[in-house]
């Protein structure tokens, strides 16, 4: 019973992780209909950029905030320089103009910190935490209890701020937005840069586990996939629960389904993608697609 | 000269050239080549899917695994000549790839794309797991066949003769398929499925069969590469080598034949020359030629060089052709 409910918890924390990258994902699919394949890279990156700072002898605080202003900026601007002309492309453009900027980060980090693994630190003390008979990772609760924090304040965003409702209405209804003045360009920008900012966090909360290195994002990449799927490509909230499951799922089938093991993690969220695709593809939570004949 | 008939030349050209290579070159380089010509065919295959009917895949990758631990395993455990594993892979491809097309049905454009490619990130784990047929993470050593009938060729040169037959008649039949009634509608259900539906076209039906095709080219491929590698193990399939064959058609010519020679030649060359300044180069640089084509070339290299050609038929006073 201890080590279901350690799991539980681990679980709870690596899904928060999934959950905000998934986040990141739906922000942007909602915004532009672009399921951005290179958001694993863009967290990648930031959290080589977070480790520069923290080496350059910044407190780990002050970097953490500096890498989420310099994440935003870098998303705003890919949003402008490289998505915007394929705004209205055919999907399959899109999907490879996404590759292209993953195929770019991937080795622009490899190329200037090199293919080798970095510790990465984490703000939370070592010793883990006991609460009855059960000990708990201190970094799992503090990771866990970041990515509620960050997904509050976007909550707090979405609901309550101008900005917000903007950027809410510009994705809903373009047409009429812009006729109310709304920028909606800026605001899809925004957007972005918003999904990198939720993606730098997952991208420094799941680094000390999983240590730095250029690839470190794929296989969470594709648990954010299967955690949006799981809730549904068209809803936020989804994500973020489909993100909780997933990670819970994981480390639950990890330690009692003896022939998976750790071995086969990525076949099971292949599995997860490929079930909620064929028999439920709008997920738990998301709003049918309709076509328009 | 007409349209039809420069390009009837420039591929006899080409063919030309070709059969005479293996005499002129180190073995290296022909072994380079002959890896040219086994892109070559899983690039046709991915391009058959992606290209001509529209459905995403990021995961061929998979496919030439298939294909390459089908031929290494027949081999390696049962003895089979190598020549009877590579239709076998081509078939069981084809078989899993109508299997995975049924699926597929469901998903359109993004969701397909985001499944295989989940597929791609998948496979070596998959592949260690079956470690009893597979040899897990140290894969299966295979020994390069020698030439038969007595001719004197050297193993590098025979598998260069072997890997161009089987190019050219994939080649030939794909060229077949897509420029009939069957490649009429499998692009017509690219371009409007609603109205191919309506013209009769069973779309559920032609888009698992091309999946099936489509993943029997790759399979080919992969049975290929087993053979002139003589080594499969699990790491080389990794995602990137699914990005790889996209990057291929992108560059060569997406909804192109002789494209996939071009984005072949191109995912061989480039990145070995690239390598000379970093590692990390040849990525850097796949990723630039992805997105720099998407916005200024979507045709690729070989839609390029039709306009070039076609413009050029049409100032020699040739009959005027629409490509």
């Amino acid at each position: 019973m201890d080590i279901f409910v350690q799991q539980v918890v681990s679980g709870l924390a690596t899904g928060g992780i999934y959950g905000s990258l998934a986040l990141a994902l739906v922000m942007i699919y909602q915004a532009t209909d672009v399921v951005n394949y290179a958001q694993g890279e863009m967290a990648m990156f930031s959290t080589y950029l977070a480790w520069t700072l923290i080496n350059a002898g910044l407190p780990y605080w002050v970097a953490f905030a500096a890498t989420l202003a310099i994440a935003f900026v870098g998303g705003l601007a890919i949003e402008r320089v490289v998505i915007r002309p394929v705004e209205n492309a055919p999907v399959l453009t899109i999907v490879i103009v996404c590759i292209g900027l993953l195929v770019i980060l991937n080795s622009l980090a490899g190329w200037v910190y090199s293919y080798i693994q970095k510790p990465f630190p984490s703000p939370f003390p070592e010793k883990p935490i006991r609460i009855g008979n059960v000990f708990f990772g201190a970094h799992d609760l503090g990771a866990l209890g970041v990515t509620l924090v960050v997904l509050l304040s976007l909550y707090v965003f979405f609901r309550y701020t101008t900005l917000g409702l903007a950027m809410r209405a510009a994705a809903q209804n373009p047409v009429s937005s812009r006729l109310c003045g709304i920028r909606v360009g800026w605001m899809l920008a925004v957007g972005w840069g918003l999904a990198a900012l939720v993606g730098a966090v997952a991208g420094m909360m799941v680094a000390p586990v999983v240590f730095l290195d250029p690839n470190m994002m794929a296989g969470i990449l594709i648990y954010a996939f299967a955690s949006a799927t799981l809730g549904g490509f068209t809803s936020p909230g989804g994500a973020v629960l489909g993100g909780l499951i997933v990670g819970v799922i994981e480390n639950l089938v990890g330690t009692y389904v003896r022939f998976i093991g750790t071995e086969l993690k990525l076949t099971v969220a292949l599995a997860v993608i490929l079930v909620v695709l064929v028999a439920k593809p709008s997920g738990l939570f998301g709003r049918a697609a309709v076509h328009r004949v | 000269m007409s349209g039809a008939g420069l390009r009837r030349a420039v591929v006899l050209a080409a063919v030309v050239v070709a059969c005479v290579l293996p005499f002129a070159l180190s073995n290296f380089r022909l072994f380079q080549f002959t890896q040219v010509f086994i892109y070559a065919i899983a690039l046709l295959g991915l391009n058959i899917l992606t290209g001509f009917n529209g459905q995403i895949s990021l995961g061929h990758g998979a496919f030439y695994a298939v294909g390459a631990y089908t031929t290494a395993i027949m081999i390696d455990k049962w003895n089979v000549p190598y020549g009877w594993t590579i239709p076998v892979a081509g078939l069981l491809c084809l078989v899993v790839g109508f299997l995975f097309g049924i699926p597929a049905l469901r998903l359109e454009g993004l969701y397909l794309a985001l499944a295989t490619f989940a597929l791609a990130l998948a496979i070596p784990q998959i592949l260690k797991y079956f470690e009893h047929w597979t040899g897990g993470s140290q894969g299966i050593v295979l020994s390069k066949p020698r030439a038969p009938f007595g001719l004197t060729l050297n193993p590098d040169q025979w598998l260069y003769f072997v890997t161009l037959g089987v190019l050219l008649v994939l080649f030939v039949l794909a060229a077949n398929l897509l420029s009939r009634r069957t490649g009429r509608a499998i692009v017509a259900i690219r371009d409007n499925p609603i109205a191919a539906q309506a013209m009769g076209v069973n779309n559920a039906l032609y888009k698992s069969l091309t999946f099936g095709v489509s993943a029997a080219y790759t399979g080919v491929a992969g049975a290929l590469s087993a053979v002139a590698i003589a080594f499969v193990a699990p790491d080389t399939f990794n995602v990137f080598l699914s990005i790889t064959f996209l990057v291929g058609i992108v560059i060569g010519g997406l909804a192109s034949i002789s494209g996939a020679v071009f984005g072949a030649l191109f995912i061989q060359f480039v990145p070995n020359w690239a390598q000379d300044i970093s590692k990390a180069a040849p990525w850097a640089i796949y990723g630039i030629f992805l997105i720099t084509f998407m916005y200024a070339m979507p045709r690729g290299i070989a839609g390029s060089l039709r306009l070039v050609l076609g413009r050029l038929a049409r100032l020699s006073g040739g009959t005027r052709r629409v490509a």
